[in-house]
């Protein structure tokens, strides 16, 4: 014990620390914990930094895999604005007036979000898509009082386990759609089927887990009852249509791909956005613009009544800790990339995704893309050969082809969900398609 | 006095923004029905946008700008090394669906971080998978359900909560469409005889802090624990107050068999103004076959992802959770080890009792005993002078302290919950008791109009919610009524 310590300990009356432990019983008192002692800042990095080594990340190992989250290029202006101690040491802004750097920026996220999904409203964030696709579903469900989600059968399996948890309190039953197998797009006909009087929501994508664009979302709209919930890749959005303009409800996505790293699948950011109308009904958490007392513009949380600390059971989702930061990387990607950059990023990876099915097509045992059309970012290849075999052969020569589609999706036969996006250079193609062209 | 945050009139990057030029795009193979026309977004220089944000950054409080006890919050220091870890491209730029070969390196460290965990909370068994401290309970209460309807017990739709707890356990209650059975406390502490009278064969789970959100140890713990058990429901810890029990007891040893922990608090993961978390959650044997999938396997060779759990509530969230977040209590907690881990606590526990030792002759602390690492101060004698706890909270800031967490819980009237942490000071847990005392006999004016030295004077939050402008796009709309600057 040091002597400050002491001098606190003598201040309060106490004779030792152990009197400050006094109030646990014995009967469950423990002794100490049984792991080592503690090690030198220079030690841990070392160790940490060596455990991490075993990994093949995208920089040593060209990766082609997408699914949700996805490799960017982020320039080092939106990492040095989310290191901003200032932001990033900061717990929630439960003070406004301390808090105006974080509020502001994270009301610019909202906007730039309501631009992008043409919403009225956003929250900060919610954990990831996943999430924010249960959070909706709920939504969906208190604002129509009904009992069924309609959902693509074209989706990761994540996010369908996530939504089937989030659907336990109010007994919600999905019901799902199949893809054209044609199209690799919703089934209009099927969907029509599939809807009816007890039906909460219609959930599609755009563009959906195979990287097709959903062409009929107007189609869609006139189709699905009450509400729509269209999800997206908010880097997409920059050059098709926003859902908000073709009669979506909700638009919600996975963040990630504005500005933040995939970081092994967490932490990423969960878009959420609605029209005005059902603003009271949205999870998570709000900022919103005001004045102070002397009359300027200033900005605090808002609409808390919505929240578990002042409704609790009653509140509209139980999140707290959200995914603030990467929302402010969100805010400062969009500022540093711009209308224009981002426009030109999105048709690049539409480019892209074009160009590498081009390349794979005319491969022996490879067939893509397996869906004509546009794609973002990625797109469905099929193989003459198991998948399996190809990717332990793409492992072997040091590329990570696609995420393998074949046990989850038997129909499409041995098939695989390859992406790529801007960073990939031409070696790393020339890499794949060499490796690819090798498989027998 | 000697605090004043920066002051800027910043405008929006909306307001900076020269019109985009909206280009012929080749829009090369979007389908003609889905093409944008029109991307209303900011189109400024770089370094402006850098100085923007710098700006803003500026005028945002952070626990690296100054002392923060926010209650139930822990906010500690975090080690700078950790944001150089995290950024590595082995953590950063690894994907969660890529080859369990390609990534044994984070799966070593998320294996042995769950061991960890486990040995901290008495545990058998962790999953690392929920987002943050409430995504834990959602999944705690899941769990619950899952081992009830297992048995075939699948009347139990009660959750037990004291009115100490935090307003997430409600909410993840509600979530999951459980009633709630709310207990009064007796001397800020669980009413042993309320609980009896409400556990039945309804009920799923009690979930609990301890020590509570008052600062106080729930000695009757184990006594609790037998009650909730002889019921055949099951109990759940609720570890945002883990700072304070570090190897001086743990959940396990309390006779739980739910507890989450909350990075961002114990585990000093930067809270990032409001997020991310992590918010694992251990559970005794009993209840391994239901954690979430998949879980991480080992076989001595070899790390590995295994989905076949027949018995498995499923995911709460995509992917195995926030593991760069994970990452950082990994490298925190090996850098504290055993002997740093229990002086965490104990300097916590030490602050706080200083603290409250230094101010409750002029800010009662109702309820006696020892506090663990937080304490609950009332405003109460200052309502006479018309002031509240929010113009004391307020006034704060102008001594260059971040307020503590006010109204919560709600059994202390014109709360004010304080913890310190065990990163601070007796010098800084000095200037802050000096200036709480010096503020209760300020002139009753200068409080209610504070803060003076904040970014801005006080917020009219009750407009913010009465007419709500939450984008741009709504600002545009309701342009006129935006109040002019001063």
């Amino acid at each position: 014990m040091d002597s400050e310590e002491e001098a606190m300990l003598r201040a309060i009356g106490l004779r030792s620390i152990d009197d400050l432990f006094a109030d646990i019983p014995a009967s469950v008192r423990t002794d100490g914990i049984d792991i080592p002692r503690g090690l030198s800042e220079q030690e841990v990095v070392r160790h940490v930094t060596s455990l991490l080594r075993k990994n093949r990340s995208a920089e040593t190992m060209p990766t082609f895999l997408g699914a949700g989250l996805y490799d960017h290029f982020v320039p080092a202006s939106v990492r040095a604005i989310a290191s901003r101690a200032e932001f990033y040491t900061a717990y929630t802004p439960y003070q406004a007036e301390l808090s105006q750097g974080i509020l502001q920026t994270l009301w610019e996220y909202q906007s730039f979000v309501c631009e992008l999904t043409g919403m009225d409203a956003a929250n900060t964030s919610m954990y990831d898509g996943s999430t924010a696709l249960g959070e909706a579903a709920l939504m969906a469900h208190r604002i129509t009082g009904k009992k069924e989600i309609v959902i693509p059968r074209a989706l990761h399996w994540e996010k369908r386990k996530v939504l089937e948890s989030y659907t336990v309190g109010p007994g919600l039953d999905v019901v799902e759609v199949p893809f054209d197998p044609e199209a690799g797009t919703m089934d209009l006909a099927a969907l029509k089927k599939a809807v009816g009087d007890d039906t909460a929501a219609v959930y599609v994508e755009n563009p959906n887990f195979f990287g097709r664009f959903q062409e009929d979302l107007a189609d869609i709209r006139s189709i699905a009852p009450s509400v729509l919930i269209v999800g997206a890749n908010p880097l997409a959005l920059a050059v098709t249509t926003a859902p908000g303009d073709l009669g979506a409800d909700i638009v919600i996505g996975e963040g990630q791909p504005l500005g933040n790293a995939v970081n092994y699948g967490g932490p990423l950011v969960g878009i959420f956005s609605c029209r005005e109308e059902h603003v009271r009904k949205m999870p998570g958490r709000v900022i919103g613009l005001t004045r102070d007392a002397e009359d300027r513009r200033a900005f605090c949380m808002t609409l808390q009544t919505r929240e578990q600390h002042i409704r609790r059971e009653r509140a509209m989702s139980n999140i707290c800790t959200n995914e603030t930061l990467m929302a402010v990387s969100s805010a400062a990607y969009v500022g540093v990339l711009g209308a224009n950059g981002l426009r030109r990023l999105a048709l690049e990876n539409i480019r892209r995704a074009k160009q590498l099915a081009e390349r794979i097509d005319p491969l022996e045992n490879f067939e893509a893309p397996l869906f004509p059309g546009g794609h973002f970012n990625e797109f469905v290849v099929r193989c003459e050969v198991p998948y399996a075999r190809v990717h332990k052969a793409l492992l072997a020569a040091g590329v990570h082809g696609g995420l393998p589609l074949t046990s989850r999706f038997p129909e499409l036969g041995e098939a695989a969900l390859f992406a790529t996006t801007e960073v990939h250079t031409e070696a790393d193609y020339e890499r794949l398609l060499e490796a690819m062209e090798r498989v027998r | 006095m000697t605090f004043r945050q920066a002051r800027y009139d910043e405008p929006l990057l909306c307001e900076k923004t020269r019109p985009a030029s909206d280009s012929d795009t080749d829009f090369f193979d979007v389908p003609v029905s889905l093409r944008r026309k029109r991307l209303d977004l900011p189109q400024v220089s770089e370094h402006e946008v850098v100085r923007h944000y710098t700006r803003l950054s500026q005028m945002n409080f952070g626990i690296d700008t100054g002392f923060y006890p926010l209650g139930s919050c822990t906010m500690k220091f975090n080690p700078k090394f950790n944001e150089e870890l995290a950024r590595l491209p082995e953590m950063a730029r690894v994907h969660p669906d890529q080859d369990p070969s390609t990534v044994q390196g984070i799966l070593q460290i998320l294996f042995e971080l769950q061991g960890i965990l486990a040995k901290i909370s008495g545990m058998d068994a962790v999953t690392l998978q929920p987002a943050a401290g409430a995504q834990g309970e959602f999944t705690g209460l899941l769990l619950a359900r899952a081992y009830h309807l297992d048995r075939g017990d699948a009347g139990r739709d009660e959750v037990i909560l004291p009115d100490t707890a935090h307003g997430t356990n409600f909410a993840s209650a509600g979530m999951l469409g459980h009633k709630i059975r709310e207990i009064p406390s007796e001397d800020g502490r669980v009413n042993l005889k309320a609980l009896e009278a409400a556990v039945s064969g309804k009920t799923l789970a009690l979930m609990l802090t301890n020590p509570n959100t008052l600062g106080i140890f729930e000695e009757e713990a184990v006594e609790i624990a037998r009650i909730v058990h002889d019921a055949g429901a099951l109990l759940y810890y609720d570890g945002a107050n883990f700072n304070a029990i570090l190897g001086k007891t743990s959940p396990g040893k309390m006779g739980f068999d739910i507890t989450h922990f909350n990075t961002h608090k114990t585990f000093t993961t930067p809270h990032g103004g409001g997020g991310p978390g992590a918010g694992p959650v251990g559970v005794k044997a009993f209840l391994e076959p239901f954690l979430p999938v998949p879980i991480i396997t080992f076989d001595e060779r070899a790390y590995g992802l295994d989905w076949d759990r027949p018995k498995s509530i499923g995911k709460v969230r995509a992917w195995l959770g926030n593991s760069a977040l994970l990452l950082r209590a990994y490298a925190y907690i090996l850098s504290q080890g055993s002997d740093g881990l229990e002086h965490v606590s104990e300097r916590a526990v030490l602050n706080a009792n200083y603290i409250r030792h230094r101010i409750e002759k002029h800010l009662p602390v109702p309820f006696s005993g020892l506090r663990k690492h937080e304490f609950v101060a009332s405003g109460k004698p200052l309502k006479a002078k018309g002031v509240r706890t929010v113009d004391i909270a307020k006034r704060l800031m102008d001594y260059g302290f971040h307020p503590p967490t006010v109204y919560f819980p709600h059994l202390v009237e014109e709360a004010l919950m304080i913890e310190p942490t065990e990163t601070e000071s007796k010098e800084t847990l000095d200037a802050f008791s000096d200036a709480l005392i010096r503020i209760t006999g300020e002139d009753p004016e200068l409080l209610k109009s504070a803060p003076h030295n904040a970014a801005v004077s006080r917020v009219d939050e009750v407009r913010a919610a009465r007419e709500p402008i939450l984008s741009w796009r709504m600002l545009q709309r309701a342009k006129g009524t935006e109040p002019r600057k001063a």
